[in-house]
């Protein structure tokens, strides 16, 4: 694994991927790797964020991500705040900052944002003098996942440099496609977008990647594939003719596995519709480090709380 | 600059560590020795392969990051601190801990090991060894194998450069 290199961290917010240099990338995942064996330690707590206020902004659904961040703050001994979208007729804009000024008022550290607004963490890391975590935003983001995904990479490979991997599905809706092209070529990755044209994003031939209709073209080429989840709450008409026809040519089948390489690595970002973009046989399979993705998930969120008030922290000795 | 310990001194008082240490722990002791990351990693490194013999159910090793657990963690400073991996991969538990760091000041890197160790487990015995103790401690915390005791001004800097990261072995003051 690379040699840590020393930079000074000076983003009190991480709001996207797109933002940061591959240098303060691999310093995230540096920092990760000093959580990563939180688990299984007889305490599974360090007392560093004592007496600071984490608060779970999730105005969205989430499991994974909202459970993994609230973990990640508890075991970093911070108090952890959740807060809850209750109804949605309120305009966006007026929520957050309204929202925002309450709880700066309640003398909060850091929050941990989930909007369905694109640009939404953006806003209220202008508003508010607490660090901004982007847990995902509308079309636009989820770099936490982006970082937990590249991590789980680098530890099975030791490097991204050259490695060919394969993003399938649903990339339009998907913000963790975005967050994982910018992660993944800033680490030196040939990324290939594989799917319909139809869940294809109108902007991809402005990204680094490659585009390929066919998962049978390319699959016998790929080091990595990431299979994303049909989205059916964010479509609005049928980007498929059905189901099982997406399934035929886009799944991830036990059959299709067989021909690529033979130690490929097969992640998922969660929820898995089972049987439809992957088969219960891959997604439980040895080349599946769908499992890892979630563990070192909690290692990353706890890096990246740490970071983020850490530049806090320093940006106290400038004023 | 000046130099308090050159490579045959440090040879040296390492040697008189192991000398303390043998008098003191019993040969058939169930030992780990855990080094302060980073030098302290280096100097449990030479301590062990010095004393591997002497105990005779052989000696576990280990090394500590104490970032997490320092009392400044949150207090703005000049370099920020880069968190890296703990590495015990066993049971500290009824074990006697040997603790090992490169120089003994204030005695603050010390509370924060401590802490850090009894979140892995409950040692029988704890114990610390630095190749320098140079005073001005502000914790209540000494040490109990000493290479060299000396009484460096405050507003100075001890710092121990070790071959393996610092091209050669030597301690120096720097003001």
């Amino acid at each position: 694994m690379s040699k840590s290199k020393k930079i000074q961290w000076t983003r009190k917010h991480l709001i996207g991927i797109s933002d940061l240099s591959r240098e303060e990338i691999e310093f995230i995942l540096d920092t990760a790797q000093g959580f990563e064996k939180f688990s299984t330690r007889s305490i599974k707590k360090v007392p560093t964020l004592r007496g600071k206020v984490v608060v779970n902004m999730f105005f969205e659904d989430s499991t994974r991500t909202r459970n993994s961040f609230t973990l990640a703050a508890s075991r970093l001994s911070a108090d952890v705040i959740e807060f809850t979208k209750k109804s949605s007729s309120v305009s966006k804009g007026e929520t957050l900052i309204d929202t925002a000024q309450n709880l700066e008022a309640m003398g909060i550290d850091i929050v941990v944002i989930r909007h369905n607004a694109g640009g939404a963490p953006k806003l209220l890391s202008r508003s508010i003098n607490a660090c901004v975590v982007n847990a995902g935003d509308g079309f636009h983001e989820h770099p936490t996942q982006a970082l937990l995904d590249v991590y789980t990479i680098r530890q099975e490979r030791g490097s991204l440099d050259g490695l060919k991997i394969g993003i399938v599905g649903d990339i339009a809706h998907s913000r963790v496609a975005r967050s994982d092209i910018y992660a993944m070529t800033k680490l030196g990755a040939e990324v290939t977008l594989i799917g319909p044209p139809t869940l294809m994003p109108a902007s991809v031939k402005d990204l680094p990647v490659n585009v390929s209709y066919s998962l049978d073209d390319v699959i016998e080429d790929l080091d990595v594939i990431n299979m994303l989840r049909i989205q059916f709450e964010r479509m609005g008409g049928n980007p498929f003719p059905s189901v099982r026809e997406y399934s035929h040519y886009f799944g991830l089948t036990a059959d299709r596995i067989k021909r690529a390489k033979s130690d490929i690595i097969v992640m998922h970002p969660g929820p898995i519709n089972r049987g439809l973009e992957i088969e219960s046989e891959v997604a439980d399979g040895p080349n599946s480090v769908i499992l890892k993705q979630v563990a070192n998930g909690l290692a990353v969120r706890m890096a990246v709380l740490f970071l983020v008030n850490q530049a806090a922290v320093s940006e106290g000795r400038r004023n | 600059m000046e130099i308090l310990l050159n490579a045959e001194q440090i040879n040296d008082v390492i040697g008189q560590i192991v000398e303390q240490i043998r008098s003191d722990i019993p040969a058939d002791t169930d030992v780990a020795i855990i080094g302060i990351r980073s030098r302290g990693e280096i100097l449990a490194q030479r301590l062990q392969s010095t004393l591997e013999d002497y105990f005779s159910g052989g000696i576990l090793n280990g090394t500590l990051d104490i970032t997490l657990y320092r009392d400044d963690v949150n207090e703005p400073k000049e370099v920020q601190p880069t968190v890296r991996s703990t590495e015990i991969d066993f049971d500290i538990t009824d074990k006697l801990v040997l603790l090992v760091d490169d120089v003994l000041h204030t005695g603050r890197s010390i509370r924060a090991a401590m802490d850090a160790l009894i979140d892995l487990g409950r040692p029988r015995l704890m114990r610390l060894a630095v190749l320098v103790d140079r005073g001005h401690h502000e914790y209540p915390i000494s040490a109990d194998y000493v290479g060299l005791k000396t009484d460096v001004d405050e507003s100075k800097l001890v710092s121990v450069h070790f071959i393996e990261t610092d091209e050669k072995d030597r301690v120096i003051i720097k003001s």
